[in-house]
């Protein structure tokens, strides 16, 4: 996608408008992540998760590559400006991003004349929490206690990816 | 009144259409949601109390009654009320009353234990939670 041309002195990327054309949708997800960061959360994990809207949309419009391009971006820059680089907050947000991304990737196959962007944002948001889960379990709180989460982490997964479902389904259909 | 609601929402030209594997999805996912909150949330009430002192269990009581208990341990007399299916320490003579602050406990596998007075009280239902308790 990108290839380099080393001179003496500089280092330049030459770079292709597709490069551009996913900057410019990561930078739009980066600013809905930060605002995410933001707003206070009743329990560490329950988040709208606003920035998989963007990810969605690229989805639609452009293509699983694009949108996994946008998505795990988005991760990395998202971390390095709120200083949480490699964090166990990191660490979460990746193993959602990619649990999200690996349901996406099955999900976006469903018959498009039954199922619209709400499904694929609602089986998007319970990739996540899955993904958030396994490691919480296995790193961070080894102990079965955790269960006792699970059902609100799906019940948050669920309404929120409703309302962004509906909110990718309107700018689909506001475009078109 | 809600259908109706969605209803209305869904036929408006404002608000996205869901589709009827939409629906299916959105059902689907919050009878598993009710299902797990069932699953994970559920609390068995216990029916029976065992009392331990020490390495000795003093006894079994059933938690369907009313009655005062008064055991003794190194520090002295400790009080534990069982009031119609729930159990507390009324009284102890430790220093932190962590055992008393605990309160009324009425959950299977409930746990209160008094480490100065070494005195554990252990809810049970069917099944036990805990194999065994140790000091």
């Amino acid at each position: 996608m990108t290839h380099s041309i080393i001179n003496n002195k500089s280092i330049h990327i030459s770079t292709t408008a597709e490069d551009h054309h996913i900057a410019k949708l990561t930078a739009f997800a980066i600013g809905l992540h930060i605002l995410e960061a933001v707003i206070p959360s009743p329990l560490p994990g329950v988040k709208p998760g606003i920035a998989n809207i963007v990810t969605l949309y690229v989805l639609y419009e452009y293509g699983f590559a694009t949108a996994a391009w946008v998505s795990l971006l988005r991760v990395f820059a998202s971390s390095l400006l709120l200083g949480q680089f490699l964090s166990p907050t990191f660490i979460l947000s990746l193993s959602g991003a990619l649990m999200s991304l690996g349901t996406l990737y099955l999900a976006q196959h469903l018959p498009k004349k039954y199922f619209s962007a709400i499904t694929l944002s609602i089986f998007a948001a319970f990739g996540h929490i899955t993904g958030q889960l396994i490691i919480v379990r296995l790193w961070l709180i080894p102990h079965t206690g955790v269960s006792y989460l699970v059902p609100v982490f799906a019940l948050s997964a669920l309404i929120f990816g409703l309302i962004n479902g509906l909110i990718v389904s309107k700018l689909l259909t506001s475009n078109h | 009144m809600l259908q109706i609601m969605l209803f209305k929402f869904s036929h408006n030209h404002n608000f996205p259409k869901l589709l009827v594997g939409d629906w299916l999805i959105v059902i689907t996912s919050f009878v598993l949601v009710i299902f797990m909150f069932q699953q994970f949330w559920s609390f068995e009430h216990a029916s029976k109390l065992k009392i331990r002192q020490g390495n000795q269990i003093i006894g079994i009581f059933d938690l369907n009654q009313m009655r005062e208990l008064h055991i003794n341990g190194p520090m002295g007399e400790s009080i534990i009320v069982i009031n119609h299916g729930m159990v507390r320490f009324k009284q102890s003579p430790c220093h932190n009353q962590y055992c008393v602050h605990q309160g009324w406990l009425s959950h299977a596998g409930q746990v209160a234990i008094c480490l100065p007075n070494q005195i554990s009280l252990q809810l049970m239902g069917g099944k036990n939670i805990y194999d065994s308790l140790n000091y």
